[in-house]
């Protein structure tokens, strides 16, 4: 089990399997309705990142992306938290007003690069991000899973 | 750590009802993710948000809609999902229109001008050196930053409304003058007597995206009668193939007297120098199609075009006999069809065969009748975007090769480099 330390860019609280993906754009690139990355040339082509915890350094492209993202929370086919090694704003403000509006509750944290180095490299294990109390951020590589 | 003023911390109260506490909410969290201390005054916006990207799009206006809130600073609409001066063109799914246009109606009622377009800084009314502003759409940031010196982050969907209904934004970003210092200079080549100007100023934008990243840089040689649609191409260009925000142009734009005025009196990462023969092959790269490929359509005006454009485009009309062998589309805001119409040029245009289209984009909604096959345009930021969006093949030229090559139903293209 391993803790790191976090930013929190927005609060939040989520478990769940990681996901780590070089820079997509979610604008032409993830299909909020079904849930699938469309971008034929992104190595994440075809999978889904509902109920995970997407580990990617930065958003690529448009602002069209938050609206995306928020779409996708919408319709539950988003990511349950995001870790990324950049103050991304695309994607943290796509997740501010999901947040608002459909009450998810999808945490945004920046780690160092050290850290996001480990976390990417941890396959789909479990990942808590503990962003409630900006304070006391709490990032959790594979929990004892129950 | 973020402190706010007596007025911002009442907004968040709610003591201006439940919009304006949802729009300091957006506001307050983005500061938080941009680290700002503090929020600055805004003295106008443009939102980008009443193109529809699906339900979250419309939900997010219409609980502003319903609290009764509006926009405190003087607010311009980017494109929309329609063009809703000829409605007919529209080609694609109803709910999907009906949705569109709900979403561009739902703006109006927020107090936004019925502007429309992807290019504000051609309206009468713009952003002077100096002025901070909340800008959304990557090549009308540019712009704005570039060549009027007025001052946005790059603000995208949901911020870009709620930074207009406060009148609020982070001070950070390119708000704050040590920031908008360039960091890397590139040397352009002389441009002044290429035949193929606009489409040189457009790939010297994708080259400089592909450099500069979202780092600030100041562009050296560029001729010193550089108008603003050749800025505006290199921009559009330059935030398609980067995160490109500002630049600036030795000379010619307001904070570039001298290198060492760009440079906020620094030296330089690193100087790239860029030669014509680079811009040939951008210019090649970009360009899918072989010259004598049959053309389905030209599409020209992404940015929307300017009136001085559709004067050129006229010019370059007059040159040729008959009716062109491809369709044309022209995209454009609705104050500049109504300019075109006063001077007689919208109808000598529509008597040639060129659809104008406004209030939108080609690119991003269905009027074009052929959209399988090769397009020609002019446009960087076009031909980096329509391929994955509408699913058409580009051939990239000149507005010159462009039109020849309309009226010749195939590519053509100017031998000379």
């Amino acid at each position: 089990m391993n803790t790191f330390e976090a930013v929190t860019l927005v609060p939040g609280h989520a478990r769940a399997p990681g996901i780590a993906l070089p820079p997509l754009s979610f604008w032409g690139g993830y299909d909020a309705e079904r849930g699938l990355i469309v971008d034929a040339t992104h190595p994440g082509h075809g999978q889904s990142l509902a109920s995970r915890i997407l580990v990617m350094p930065r958003a690529r492209g448009s602002s069209s992306s938050s609206s995306v993202l928020a779409e996708a929370l919408r319709n539950g086919t988003g990511p349950a938290g995001i870790v990324l090694a950049e103050r991304d704003l695309i994607l943290s403000i796509g997740a501010i007003v999901a947040n608002e509006l459909y009450a998810s509750n999808v945490p945004v944290v920046m780690v160092d690069e050290t850290a996001f180095a480990h976390i990417a490299a941890a396959g789909d294990a479990h990942i808590e991000i503990d962003a409630r109390d900006a304070a006391s951020v709490r990032l959790v590589l594979n929990p004892d899973a129950t | 750590m973020l402190t706010l003023s007596p007025r911002d911390t009442a907004m968040l109260n709610g003591d201006f009802g439940d919009g304006l506490a949802l729009a300091m909410r957006i506001v307050a969290a983005t500061a938080r993710v941009m680290d700002a201390d503090a929020l600055i005054d805004i003295s106008g916006a443009h939102i980008d948000g009443c193109l529809y990207h699906g339900a979250a799009s419309l939900d997010f206006v219409e609980r502003f809609v319903a609290s009764g809130a509006k926009v405190a600073v003087p607010t311009t609409l980017n494109v929309g999902s329609l063009d809703l001066i000829h409605p007919e063109l529209f080609r694609g799914d109803a709910g999907i229109a009906s949705a569109g246009k709900r979403l561009m109606q739902a703006h109006l009622e927020l107090g936004c001008e019925a502007s429309f377009t992807c290019a504000p800084y051609q309206l009468k009314h713009r952003p002077k050196l100096g002025d901070q502003i909340a800008w959304a759409e990557s090549n009308a940031i540019v712009f704005a930053n570039s060549v009027l010196g007025a001052r946005t982050s790059r603000y995208g969907d949901f911020l870009d409304l709620a930074a207009a209904i406060t009148a609020r934004v982070p001070d950070a970003g390119l708000h704050v003058t040590a920031n908008r210092a360039a960091r890397i200079v590139i040397a352009a080549p002389d441009l002044r007597a290429s035949p193929h100007r606009d489409a040189d100023f457009a790939a010297l934008g994708f080259l400089l995206g592909g450099i500069a990243g979202a780092t600030v840089a100041a562009i050296t040689g560029l001729p010193g009668d550089t108008t603003e649609d050749e800025l505006k191409a290199l921009g559009a260009a330059a935030a398609s193939s980067g995160s490109v925000a500002l630049f600036h142009a030795v000379g010619i734009t307001p904070e570039a007297a001298t290198l060492d005025a760009a440079l906020q009196g620094r030296a330089p990462e690193r100087t790239i120098a860029v030669s014509a023969a680079d811009l040939h092959d951008v210019r090649a790269r970009w360009s899918h199609a072989k010259p004598g490929d049959a053309l389905a359509a030209v599409s020209l005006g992404t940015p929307h075009f300017s009136v001085d454009e559709f004067r050129t485009l006229a010019a370059l009309m007059g040159r040729h006999d008959g009716a062109p062998r491809c369709d044309i589309y022209v995209n454009t805001s609705r104050f500049v069809l109504w300019q075109l119409e006063e001077e007689g040029i919208a109808q000598k245009l529509a008597a040639r065969g060129v659809q104008i289209v406004v209030d939108t984009c080609t690119y991003i909604t269905p009027v074009m009748k052929q959209v399988s096959g090769l397009v020609m345009t002019n446009s960087g930021k076009w031909a980096h975007y329509a391929p994955a969006n509408i699913g058409v093949t580009v051939a990239f030229g000149s507005m010159s090769e462009c039109v020849r090559s309309a009226f010749e139903g195939k590519v053509c293209i100017d031998e000379h480099v």
